[in-house]
């Protein structure tokens, strides 16, 4: 068998793969982050809990209303969006144009109210959730046994991350978005409801992190900590990427998944720290991030 | 010095116990300091509901012991050493706490350990499973209660192994309790003629094991041994079953496992997999009736270490009433003259390096079908006898044994 590093390549291709996995993952939830910060300049501390409160509405609503995996997929983003839209409306609007430590802080209270609560509610355990059936089992691709599910996860969060990119670079309400957010004074001027665009925007952050939360429930144990480890790395994606950078986002988050499972196979106790370690050097390197503009 | 100044303050103690002088309970209180993780990934085995159990050990015993009040402080160790190390050096140093109890990560038990020992106060933990414990870290300030590492690996991995499970690959949590886990595990292993091909020690808490897997898949070992616990390793049995593990003719063997963890997995996933277990709430009358105490307490079942806290917070105020005293090393040496028996334990025993011994079980997850109810998980396959499921003395590093 060839060999890399005294790793053979079968497993090599393996890691790289799941590495592809677990990026489709980051790169959704920095999407959130980006698009959040990019256009309405607030460094989002609730994003582990949004995404946490998406695997939560999943199982609770299979469990007490028999909603299924296809049905949670659409309703969990909707309601954790709508959520988020209201944690806007009477929180965040308060303290727009303040710097930005303050929606940090308040963003990251809020996260601790919501896990607090839920942990209290469900405990830490996990809450069961089980595989749609069409999802069970895998493929033997030769190299490694791929599940059906992780298959599904890579095709659907590049679907969601690419339609984001392509909604706010290439269309109208895209170019609404920015440039309200640039000059808003001008965009009320044109007659468009910049408040309103604000809203659905951190609403819409917020549902694609609900929407990776969906996409984490059958594979990860649901908890209300789940999102608390996710969080800091995905704002470490985030800073590596360029602050705000919607594309630079999604092409960071699969680049740390690769170089974060390489690590998981040469060298396990530093997988956690990896990603730091990269964020390190890039801000010595190129402090406004690998696809930031200078500020 | 220190050792000698304990030594001095016991032997005095007994003289004047001897003599028949009162001693006393200092402040007319004693003060327990109940230390876990509240709100973090092993908050459900202890956590809240282990507090639950203290009270009820301290009203079952009227509030008060010897018209002294029993008092109680808590507080979160958020499975940091360093944390948890500050706030016990406040108890002890400027609250009177004569008690810690309850103590989760081993390397929190490790920490606290020795900031009783240079105050001279005691600890009963029962949460913790590093064996290291009462072995090279053990002080004459500490209890070791519900079980270790030493029996979890002669219970699970001698059985694994004499069902075939020759070589092993282990999936380790990178810290105290994890690497004790392991050493523990691949004596046994060997010891009946198995082979630990790989290891590898894995960040904690990780969420993601797929890449964990797939190299122990890629192994090609008998077995896959799982010494972390926890979400760490409910997330690994699940990312297991999906990676088609068992499929293809590899086992699980889940070293630690608590019935709160088996509880979220459920008997459909958790299903025929082994492991030991200090006492399990549906054994006897004795344990149903308690547990059912609790159960109307909390609104769940109790996991070994919520009965071990209850039991050892009992054993530790009789013999606060039994010496009138509570100072550490006489009510040490009290607990360990007096055996266990209650409904946590039949004839167990606290030996000088602070180990509680006591009987160890074998169970296996019930299926779905054998389940009754969400809390009907396991069926006792073997009692292994006290002297048989912990290290022997005569293997002991610790410095209060003899050797």
């Amino acid at each position: 068998m060839s060999m890399i590093f005294g790793v053979p390549v079968a497993v090599l291709s393996g890691q790289l793969l799941i590495g592809i996995i677990n990026g489709a993952f980051y790169a959704l939830l920095s999407l959130g982050l980006a698009v959040i910060f990019g256009l309405l300049k607030i460094i989002n501390f609730a994003h582990g809990a949004m995404y946490m409160l998406g695997a939560m509405t999943t199982v609770l609503m299979f469990d007490y209303l028999g909603v299924n995996y296809w049905a949670a997929l659409l309703l969990a983003p909707l309601l954790v969006g709508a959520f988020g839209v209201v944690i806007e409306y009477f929180l965040l609007r308060r303290i727009a144009g303040q710097d930005h430590i303050y929606s940090l802080l308040l963003t990251f209270g809020v996260a601790l109210i919501i896990t607090g609560v839920l942990v209290n509610w469900f405990g830490v355990s996990g809450l069961r959730y089980t595989m749609p059936d069409m999802f069970k089992g895998g493929v033997n691709l030769g190299f490694m046994f791929m599940p059906y599910y992780r298959a599904w996860v890579i095709v659907a969060a590049l679907l969601v991350c690419f339609a984001t990119w392509f909604m706010i670079e290439k269309t109208k309400l895209g170019a609404y978005l920015r440039a309200g957010t640039e000059d808003s004074q001008l965009m009320q001027g044109f007659g468009i409801n910049v408040p309103l665009l604000i809203s659905l925007t951190y609403g819409f952050g917020v549902a694609l992190a609900a929407f990776a939360g969906v996409l984490a429930a059958p594979i990860y144990s649901v908890t209300p900590v789940m999102g608390s480890a996710t969080l800091i790395t995905v704002f470490a994606v985030v800073v590596i990427g360029g602050m705000g950078s919607i594309g630079g986002a999604i092409i960071t988050g699969i680049l740390m998944g690769v170089i974060e499972g390489l690590t998981k196979t040469f060298y396990p106790p530093a997988s956690s720290a990896v990603v730091f370690l990269v964020m390190v050097l890039v801000l010595m390197f190129r402090p406004s991030g690998l696809f930031g503009k200078e500020a | 010095m220190t050792m000698m100044k304990k030594l001095l303050t016991s032997a005095v103690a007994s003289a004047m116990m001897a003599s028949g002088a009162q001693a006393a309970i200092s402040n007319d209180t004693v003060k327990i300091g109940y230390l876990a993780d509240m709100s973090g990934t092993y908050r459900d085995l202890a956590g809240p509901n282990g507090l639950k159990a203290l009270e009820m050990a301290i009203a079952d015993f009227g509030g008060q012991v010897n018209g002294a009040k029993i008092e109680v402080v808590s507080a979160d160790d958020r499975n940091s050493p360093d944390t948890s190390s500050s706030t016990v050096r406040r108890w002890v140093e400027n609250e009177d706490v004569d008690l810690v109890a309850g103590m989760v990560a081993s390397s929190v038990s490790i920490a606290v350990s020795k900031i009783l020992e240079e105050n001279d106060r005691l600890g009963i933990i029962s949460g913790s499973a590093a064996s290291s414990i009462t072995n090279e870290h053990c002080t004459p300030n500490h209890i070791h209660y519900v079980y270790d590492t030493y029996p979890l690996a002669n219970g699970t991995a001698s059985a694994v192994v004499k069902e075939g499970g020759k070589t092993w690959y282990m999936l380790t949590a990178d810290y105290a309790f994890g690497h004790a886990l392991e050493g523990d595990v691949t004596r046994v292993v060997e010891a009946n003629g198995g082979e630990v091909i790989g290891t590898v020690r894995h960040p904690f808490p990780t969420q993601d094991f797929s890449s964990f897997i797939l190299q122990a898949q890629a192994s090609g070992a008998d077995v896959i041994g799982l010494a972390n616990a926890g979400a760490d390793t409910t997330n690994a049995i699940t990312t297991a079953s999906e990676f088609g593990v068992t499929q293809s003719g590899q086992t699980l063997a889940a070293l630690l496992l608590f019935l709160t963890d088996v509880h979220a997995l459920g008997a459909e996933t958790a299903q025929g997999i082994q492991l030991t277990t200090g006492w399990y709430w549906d054994m006897n009358d004795e344990t149903r009736e308690w547990s059912d105490r609790f159960m109307e307490e909390t609104g769940v079942r109790p996991t070994m270490v919520h009965a071990g806290i209850y039991s050892s917070t009992m054993q530790y105020l009789n013999a606060v009433k039994a010496t009138g005293s509570d100072d550490a090393q006489t009510v040490r040496k009290q607990m360990m003259d007096t055996p266990i028996n209650d409904m946590f334990a039949k004839n167990g025993k606290i030996r000088v390096d602070g180990r509680m011994v006591h009987d160890m079980y074998l169970a296996e997850v019930k299926t779905p079908a054998e389940s009754t109810n969400e809390w009907d998980l396991y069926k006792i396959l073997r009692t292994i006898p006290a002297e048989e499921s912990y290290r022997p003395l005569s293997e002991s590093k610790c410095k209060l044994v003899n050797n």
